[in-house]
């Protein structure tokens, strides 16, 4: 296929280069100076390319003084145990408010909406006390009990199941499914490109998390990946951003992998819903 | 007794009354088709028959078995759906053995993994595949079975849909307008099939559809319905010649039926334009009534002959028959006559013709819309009204 070269084509391509140039920068120069001795770090002049390489050394620094794995072993924890549980609240409790009939459920549509409303924040200081005085501060359970129910993920397939043709449902009952068999069996199966879109979100979005970490871990051994890099700026790496950029391109990684491998679902699902990251 | 009754079915959502109390039976393999507009209950009254919705009040039973509190699962009906509902991330072969999977495995023995370890199920699922393989056979779908429904005309989805109803070989046949969705062509060729297999499986069905001729055509019985009410259960022949309701009447064949508002004179008799026509018993004089009839009872004859004097004003050239616009010079009316392309040579719009009623065809509906059965005769009709 061959497209002609016009000047607005060219004009589109520019403004996106351009753009894209913009919102790489930070990460092109945290690739740089993850590579970068000490002394260059400081010096005046300012050049992408180090003068001398000093990658081994930096990822070496890194490697030695976190526990690397343990940090991205506790993101894979948590990312994975507060998806699961979100996809398994919140598709059967979609799937009744899109297609059963109950007297409750405009009421249960109101407080979804209203609970789309509320940020972490507001309820992260009655949340800490809770925690505290059940002992459940520095544990996997603080870090991923508040998320297991995910208001917004019961709204997004809310969408994506009242979407799907009742008569779909209405055959599953006379070909005699249960009302659970026919979320795993009728349900789930075409629910993939909802389900992918959202595991995007959630995951991207608890990886990165530092807010609700910081306040419930402060043992090393629950940090997730951010508060790992925290916690080593402010005890090991000091000033020593090398060390420090190459730990964050090492927890970046995973993301910016997942993301290369699965550039087309991520579209899929940032179009599928209307949002934009 | 019966092979399915409905009785005395309502339902309404809130004010609005779906269905006004619907009774019918149906023996066992008969082919009932219930036909009307949009609206008029019809594809509710399916689904509360196959459970999947619940009635205000009445009693459905099948096969001896009272229906009403059972859930969709266990009332052994089987349904097609306009949208054949398939499971999308199934094959055709999985969609059909969907039915035959969730009556003969337990629970245990669906389960993905530990399923397929559990003793006794891989006799059964050999079974299942045969009889799998045999419908798909006897609908000449089995190059289809391992294709999902994305890679599938509509004519093949349908053909999926019916094997996947027929082949856990239901107490009750439910089909809600299976044929819409398909082309022209294919619809005609499809209405033959499913009269085919419904006649080989001998199972009761009832049909819903909008579309008249196709419940003439498919139906032992048609059920007409109109605005939540059953206006007449019947032959289709007998719906078509004798319609009891005028609603009836108007929505069974192609074209419309001419009607002709009137009221009865003084005398008893009936004025229609020039003509004054005689009923067969005494109607009450002063009440209105609507003279219809066919438009293939109507003969179009030159000026001058006995009859109803009106106006061509188009001709419709379909083929086998012409149908023929009109309107009549004395009231206003339009009359629509359908001819054979023989008889319609010469005519033109424009030329004032006379129309020429076959009397025994008249038809006399009340102020309420209810037949009469005081049919008007042509015998009486040659004389002139005012002179």
């Amino acid at each position: 296929m061959t497209q002609t070269f016009t000047l607005g084509r060219a004009i589109r391509l520019t403004l996106l280069s351009l753009g894209a140039l913009i919102f790489l920068a930070p990460y092109i120069f945290m690739i740089s100076t993850a590579g970068k001795g000490q002394s260059e770090i400081f010096t005046s002049s300012l050049s992408l390319i180090p003068t001398q390489f000093f990658y081994l050394e930096n990822f070496a620094k890194a490697f030695g003084r976190v526990s690397m794995g343990t940090l991205l072993w506790n993101g894979v924890v948590v990312c994975g145990l507060i998806f699961v549980f979100q996809v398994v609240i919140a598709i059967p409790c979609a799937y009744a408010m899109a297609k059963l009939k109950f007297g409750a459920a405009r009421l249960l549509m109101a407080l979804v909406m209203l609970g789309l409303l509320v940020p972490i924040h507001a309820t992260s200081l009655p949340l800490y006390v809770a925690f505290d005085s059940a002992a459940l501060l520095n544990s996997y359970t603080a870090l991923v009990a508040p998320f297991s129910i995910s208001v917004f993920a019961i709204f997004l397939f809310l969408q994506f199941f009242r979407a799907m043709p009742d008569d779909l449902i209405h055959a599953a009952r006379l070909d005699g499914m249960s009302e659970l068999g026919i979320v795993m069996r009728v349900i789930v199966p075409n629910a993939w490109p909802a389900i992918t879109a959202f595991a995007i979100f959630s995951v991207v979005a608890h990886w990165n998390d530092l807010y609700w970490p910081l306040i419930v871990v402060s043992n090393q051994a629950y940090a997730t990946p951010p508060l790992g890099l925290l916690f080593f700026r402010a005890a090991e790496a000091g000033d020593d951003y090398g060390a420090l950029m190459a730990a964050t391109l090492i927890i970046t990684l995973p993301l910016v992998a997942a993301f290369l491998l699965a550039q087309k679902r991520f579209v899929e699902g940032i179009t599928m819903t209307g949002l934009k990251g | 007794m019966s092979a399915l009754s409905i009785k005395n079915v309502t339902k309404s959502f809130g004010e609005n009354h779906i269905l006004k109390g619907i009774s019918l039976e149906a023996e066992a393999g008969e082919f009932i088709a219930l036909v009307g507009p949009s609206g008029c209950g019809k594809s509710t009254l399916l689904r509360i028959v196959a459970g999947l919705e619940g009635a205000d009040s009445g009693e459905i039973v099948a096969g001896g078995r009272d229906l009403t509190r059972l859930v969709a699962a266990e009332r052994n009906v089987a349904m097609v759906f306009q949208s054949y509902a398939l499971y999308p991330h199934l094959t055709a072969g999985q969609n059909i053995a969907v039915p035959l999977a969730m009556r003969n495995l337990t629970s245990m023995q669906r389960l993905p993994v530990i399923g397929s370890m559990l003793p006794g199920q891989r006799e059964i699922r050999k079974d299942i595949m045969r009889q799998v393989t045999d419908m798909a056979r006897s609908l000449k779908i089995d190059h289809l079975v391992d294709r999902k429904p994305g890679q599938m005309s509509g004519g093949q989805r349908q053909r999926v849909a019916l094997a996947r109803a027929m082949v856990r070989q239901p107490g009750l046949f439910l089909m809600d307008e299976p044929l819409s969705n398909l082309d022209a062509n294919l619809r005609v060729h499809a209405r033959g099939e499913i009269v085919d297999l419904h006649r080989r499986a001998g199972v009761p069905t009832l049909y819903v559809t909008h579309d008249q001729a196709e419940a003439l055509s498919m139906a032992d019985r048609v059920a007409v319905m109109m605005s939540g009410s059953l206006l007449q259960l019947a032959a289709p022949e007998v719906i078509y010649d004798d319609p009891a309701h005028i609603e009836v009447a108007k929505f069974v064949g192609q074209p419309r039926i001419n009607t002709i508002a009137s009221r009865v004179d003084a005398d008893g008799a009936v004025t229609l334009g020039t003509w004054r026509l005689q009923p067969h018993e005494t109607l009450a004089p002063g009440s209105d009534i609507t003279v219809a009839i066919r438009s293939e009872f109507l003969s179009i004859a030159d000026m001058g002959t006995p009859g109803l004097p009106a106006h061509i004003e188009r001709l419709e050239f379909l083929g086998s028959e012409v149908i023929v616009y009109t309107k009549l010079d004395a009231i206003g009316e339009s009359m629509v006559v359908k001819l054979a392309p023989s008889e319609a040579k010469g005519l033109v719009a424009g030329k004032p013709v006379t129309i020429v009623p076959q009397g025994e065809r008249l038809m006399v509906f009340g102020a309420d819309g209810a037949r009469l059965r005081a049919d008007l005769t042509f015998t009486t009709l040659l004389e002139r009204a005012h002179g």
